[in-house]
């Protein structure tokens, strides 16, 4: 894909799947410009398929459930504050208990809208996402990665949870490559650290690897699928390292950390997390200046990397 | 319309029948939703043995009429409707919440005739409008029914809800509002004064019809009134009275969730024979 905005990804994929399925409906709430719902409504012929909820995300997440229940396959957009945070109670309550059908889009998610500030940056909608039983939560690494995790919602049962980037950013996971629930996999062959990374830190997880080259060597490993997470996959990924790092445009509670930590619980195998610490974002003027105040950057990575081999 | 004694008759009897469930649902010495049980118990006859249409046979039946219990703590009542429609055995009502058994202390997803889960206060109507929506984008001529209780009202959901489906102009959906007076702790209008809801309803952009919850002519009336009522929503508020049909129920706050004592539950069994 030449698009490298997620935002975009996931519009065009929509108009795609719009086109291919009559049963997908896309639901937001006043931000479909920003979350690129907007490019189903703006498609001649497809203008009801496009749902506007006004600025109520509560409504929005329930009405979905609804439609969901008379055979529909709705897609659910805002910021990732407010599609999953202001939401929470509806998507536990009125769909992942009945495991509803609802494909939820967090869009600006991590500290990506990086003027706004805390209210607007989402550093912990994995975690409580992901707590939720029945819901599976999608991270996917950049644009085509996008394209490949709302072509497997469309496709698949069940409440699902997308947290996308508001930033474009090239490529870094080859087009056209099918999105495998559960599995995360090598983006970079190493003997001495397994990096696990998801959403932009991917990126910055490469970029440590190649400046560590010649001293440390780093695996590093792409995880779009946060839950469900395939254990022995995590393991086999991690088995004979001197230690495993994540990285994450997130809280170090409760998100990719986490669920690595989880998954390791039982092998003995040390870990740190490269992520936001127990704190809300900030306003910065460029994305830039927002993940390096608050230390996700290839540096953080790198030097994670060296205190976890030197153990 | 006119409406024949005898059919008037028969769904006040099945009013009955479904308050005599809900006491054999409950049982002795169990927290039970006695109060807005009753108070609902004409409106969800009407609704199962009148107005809607469904398969007990084939719940997903794709034909059919669709009912959420927004206020989904009384789903000992939707239970009783579905028991007596024929959608399961009347004699699995006494098993709600045993553990591992499909009747829920909730309404669930998975039992049969349940169309959603329900009972977080305040989501019923927004999960009836998504149906609503879909249902008119496939231009389906299915109903959609959600009975919400007043003291459930205080959530602010129910307003998204009700802006949202006024503004989509939906009239395949019927809000049915219970509106008994009195929710948990108390009286509705001691808790937060909703004032005219009539005017409320009607500024969201909503039919709205006001009638006697109990009496049967005028429950048929509003619901046909509101199938062919083109344009709006309707939103029909029944005046009702909680705990309706057992004498020391009636009206009182203390019954909203409460075990029954073998000396109440005989006498409510009686009064209602």
């Amino acid at each position: 894909m030449t698009e490298t905005s997620q935002r975009k990804a996931y519009g065009q994929t929509l108009v795609e799947l719009c086109r291919e399925n009559k049963d997908i409906v896309v639901l937001d709430a006043d931000l479909g410009g920003s979350t690129m719902g907007k490019m189903v409504e703006t498609t001649p012929g497809m203008e009801e398929r496009h749902i506007e909820m006004g600025i109520a995300e509560a409504n929005m997440i329930s009405t979905a459930g609804g439609l969901s229940r008379v055979g529909k396959i709705p897609f659910a957009a805002s910021f990732a504050v407010f599609a999953a945070g202001r939401a929470f109670d509806q998507i536990r309550q009125s769909v992942s208990i009945g495991k509803l059908n609802v494909k939820i889009c967090g869009s600006s998610a991590g500290v990506s809208d990086f003027g706004d500030g805390a209210t607007h940056q989402s550093i912990d909608d994995i975690a409580y996402m992901r707590v939720i039983p029945n819901m599976s939560v999608f991270v996917p690494a950049d644009a085509n990665e996008t394209a490949a995790v709302t072509k497997y919602m469309a496709s698949h049962k069940g409440p699902m949870y997308m947290r996308l980037n508001r930033n474009a950013y090239d490529n870094v996971t080859p087009e056209g490559r099918e999105f495998r629930v559960g599995e995360p996999y090598i983006m970079k062959e190493g003997t001495d650290v397994t990096v696990f990374a998801c959403g932009i830190m991917l990126i910055k997880a490469l970029e440590a690897a190649k400046a560590l080259e010649g001293e440390i060597s780093v695996r590093v490993v792409n995880v779009p699928s946060i839950k469900p997470m395939n254990r022995e996959s995590v393991i086999a990924l991690s088995k004979g390292m001197k230690g495993v790092v994540t990285a994450e445009e997130h809280s170090v509670i409760g998100g990719l950390g986490g669920a690595i930590a989880e998954a390791l619980r039982r092998e003995r195998i040390p870990i740190e997390f490269v992520g936001v610490e127990d704190r809300f974002g900030l306003s910065g003027h460029t994305y830039d200046d927002v993940l390096n105040y608050l230390g996700l950057t290839a540096e953080h990575i790198e030097k994670a990397v060296r205190e976890i081999s030197s153990l | 319309m006119a409406y024949s004694k005898e059919l008037l008759h028969s769904l006040e009897e099945k009013g009955k029948i479904l308050r005599r469930d809900c006491i054999r649902c409950i049982g002795v010495g169990v927290a039970g939703h006695v109060g807005g049980s009753c108070s609902s118990a004409d409106l969800v006859a009407a609704l199962y043995f009148y107005k809607m249409k469904y398969d007990p046979k084939n719940p997903e039946w794709d034909g059919r009429d669709y009912f959420l219990l927004s206020k989904g703590h009384v789903a000992i009542l939707q239970y009783a409707a579905l028991a007596e429609a024929g959608f399961f055995p009347v004699s699995d009502l006494p098993r709600c919440k045993e553990i591992g058994f499909y009747l829920q202390g909730h309404p669930h997803l998975g039992t049969p005739g349940i169309e959603a889960g329900t009972g977080s206060l305040g989501q019923g109507l927004s999960l009836g409008s998504g149906m609503a929506i879909g249902l008119k984008l496939d231009r389906k001529p299915n109903r959609v029914y959600v009975l919400v209780g007043d003291g459930e009202m205080d959530e602010g959901q129910i307003w998204e809800a009700a802006m949202s489906s006024g503004a989509k102009k939906l009239d395949n959906l019927c809000a049915i509002i219970d509106n008994n007076g009195l929710q948990a702790q108390g009286r509705t209008a001691d808790r937060l004064d909703q004032g005219d809801i009539s005017a409320k309803w009607r500024a969201f952009g909503w039919n709205v019809i006001e009638i006697d919850g109990h009496n049967m002519e005028q429950i048929l009336t509003a619901l046909d009134e509101a199938e062919k009522f083109k344009g709006k929503p309707t939103a029909i508020i029944a005046h009702t009275i909680k705990g309706k049909g057992i004498s020391f129920a009636e009206n009182q706050v203390g019954y909203h969730n409460r075990a029954l004592t073998q000396e109440e539950y005989d006498k409510a069994l009686e009064e209602l024979s």
